[in-house]
């Protein structure tokens, strides 16, 4: 018997494998296919204060080995969210949910944070702080320690739940993100968001992204993301939640040697709709390929000196 | 929606873009006409979706274009190959709003849904009437097999080189119909929605995601609120259409 067990942040999961909030919607989709229960948890989709129908299409293009989105967040706002689609996930889903928050000010992450706060199936609070901050000319809170920093505060005040900051990877020092987000008291951080990338269709010769450049994810950036969880979860203490083309129960083992206590799961869930099953369904084996008898165990465990 | 292993019976040709393709294997969550497949090929990360021409005894027809990489990499397959497929996609068309004699417009590759639409709207009892709109003669594909259905065929192309001259549009203006049922590029259904008087139902494209409702890739505005082409369309009403 091999153990799949993890904590994250005081929540006991049954295995590490959490879907990415944006490729799992509220988990209905997926609740008709298969029993989502058997998920750590997942992340539901980006709520914001207000409703959102994100960007025109087309909001997607093809890429090697991985996809680019440019859908914009659109979500019904936090009020709908938790009158409409939180009784539906209950039903399909008895364990605790990661909230995924987005805002475009601080008052909005706050009052948002705070409807959600009150949800007692919401088990954590995770804030994508790759948002562009209105008031501060349109920079996303994400890519300054100080901007993101302040997001962490703002929401910190107005919850008792876990609060893991959710980092973009278009930064030239992550490290800094997330030491910053550390220190303004967030409780874990999850990494990385998708990477700024462009297509442009040869034919008609314009971008095929309506919006003109959207977010990167997919098996291909695997090795960034890797590269990026390993940097931050050698420079906090608190947990790292690792992601970014995550397709295998190998790339758990690997993100989680790396240092991610648990790991989500974005693009491939689109492509496969039973990614996270096959991978949760396969970790036993590799586990005992590899002689790890304990996820919890392996955690930041790369041999590294 | 069922992700299952479909077999290649046949995959032919029909015009110099337009291939036929058969598939064996369990189709049975494909529930209406009007609904879509999404195909997995290898090396492209994106599942390709392709709209449902026919479903009979287990054999699931598609008709499709050869627009990219992965229409190419289904053109070259063979007899016996296999596919992953995600079957039963999208809602389909409503058959109970027809009335007695609808009309089914198909532009280019939108004609494929049209097919399983005629066959059932015919077992139902109803007078069809369907106006297939092409470019040009060497485009055309599908007439006769419409017409071995038993609906009254009426084909158009842009250029008169076959049929009659013009957009389906024009060949409506001679219709009688009680309802309507369209699919095409979005000029044509633009002007569809213009020149029809009575409700009717439209199946829309768009780029996709996954195909299944989690992605929000495809949403668009209608009167109702946003719907996702792949789930609550790709066949949206009349009524609730912004234009």
């Amino acid at each position: 018997m091999v153990d799949t067990k993890v904590n994250l942040l005081g929540i006991e999961l049954d295995n590490p494998v959490i879907p990415a909030s944006g490729t799992f919607g509220f988990g209905y989709e997926f609740a008709e296919i298969y029993d989502i229960n058997m998920l750590g948890t997942f992340s539901f989709k980006g709520t914001t204060l207000n409703p959102r129908f994100g960007n025109p299409t087309p909001r997607i293009a093809e890429c090697r080995e991985g996809m680019i989105n440019a859908v914009g967040l659109q979500n019904p706002g936090v009020e709908k969210v938790v009158a409409e689609e939180l009784p539906k996930l209950k039903k399909c889903f008895h364990k605790k949910v990661m909230a995924n928050v987005s805002g475009f000010s601080l008052e909005e992450y706050a009052k948002t944070c705070e409807i959600l706060d009150k949800e007692e199936q919401v088990g954590w609070l995770e804030v994508n702080v790759s948002c562009p901050n209105v008031h501060g000319g349109g920079m996303s809170f994400g890519t300054q320690p100080e901007a993101a920093a302040s997001v962490v505060r703002a929401v910190k005040a107005v919850t008792t739940k876990p609060v893991i900051v959710k980092l973009s990877p278009n930064v030239t020092d992550i490290v800094a993100i997330a030491k910053a987000c550390e220190e303004a008291g967030a409780d874990g951080i999850s990494l990385v968001n998708t990477l700024l990338g462009m297509r442009i269709d040869l034919k008609t010769k314009k971008p095929v992204i309506a919006n003109k450049m959207g977010g990167f994810s997919g098996r291909a950036i695997f090795p960034v993301a890797l590269r990026m969880v390993y940097q931050v979860a050698h420079a906090v203490k608190i947990p790292v939640i690792g992601m970014g083309g995550v397709a295998t129960a190998e790339d758990v083992i690997e993100m989680m040697l790396a240092g991610a206590t648990a790991v989500e799961v974005g693009a491939e869930n689109l492509i496969n709709p039973y990614a996270c099953k096959d991978i949760i369904e396969s970790l036993p084996a590799v586990m005992k390929k590899y002689n790890i008898s304990s996820l919890k165990e392996i955690i930041g465990g790369v041999r590294d000196e | 929606m069922k992700e299952v292993l479909l077999q290649i019976q046949s995959n032919r040709a029909l015009t110099e873009s337009v291939y036929e393709m058969r598939l064996t294997g369990d189709v049975s969550a494909i529930t209406a006409s009007g609904q879509f497949v999404n195909i997995k090929l290898d090396g492209l990360f994106l599942r390709r979706p392709i709209s449902v021409c026919d479903v009979e005894n287990g054999v699931l027809t598609l008709l499709y274009k050869v627009v990219g990489k992965g229409t190419e990499q289904m053109a070259n397959m063979q007899a016996g190959e296999t596919l992953n497929v995600l079957v039963g996609l999208g809602n389909g068309y409503d058959l109970s709003l027809s009335g007695e004699a609808p009309v089914l417009m198909g532009g280019g590759v939108g004609v494929p849904p049209m097919y399983m639409l005629a066959k059932e709207l015919i077992k139902q009892g109803k007078k069809v009437t369907a106006i297939l709109g092409f470019n040009t003669q060497a485009e055309v594909f599908y007439e006769e097999e419409f017409k071995r259905l038993g609906a009254t065929v009426i084909v158009t192309t842009a250029d008169g080189s076959y049929g009659q001259k013009g957009f389906v549009t024009d060949a409506l203006k001679g219709v009688d119909y009680t309802y309507f049922y369209t699919c095409g590029p979005e000029p044509m259904l633009k002007a569809v929605f213009k020149a029809t008087n009575t409700s009717g139902q439209f199946s829309f494209e768009e780029r996709m995601g996954c195909g299944f409702g989690a992605c929000m890739g495809c949403s668009c505005k209608t009167v109702t609120g946003y719907k996702r082409i792949c789930k609550e369309g790709p066949v949206l009403v009349k009524e609730e259409i912004l234009w």
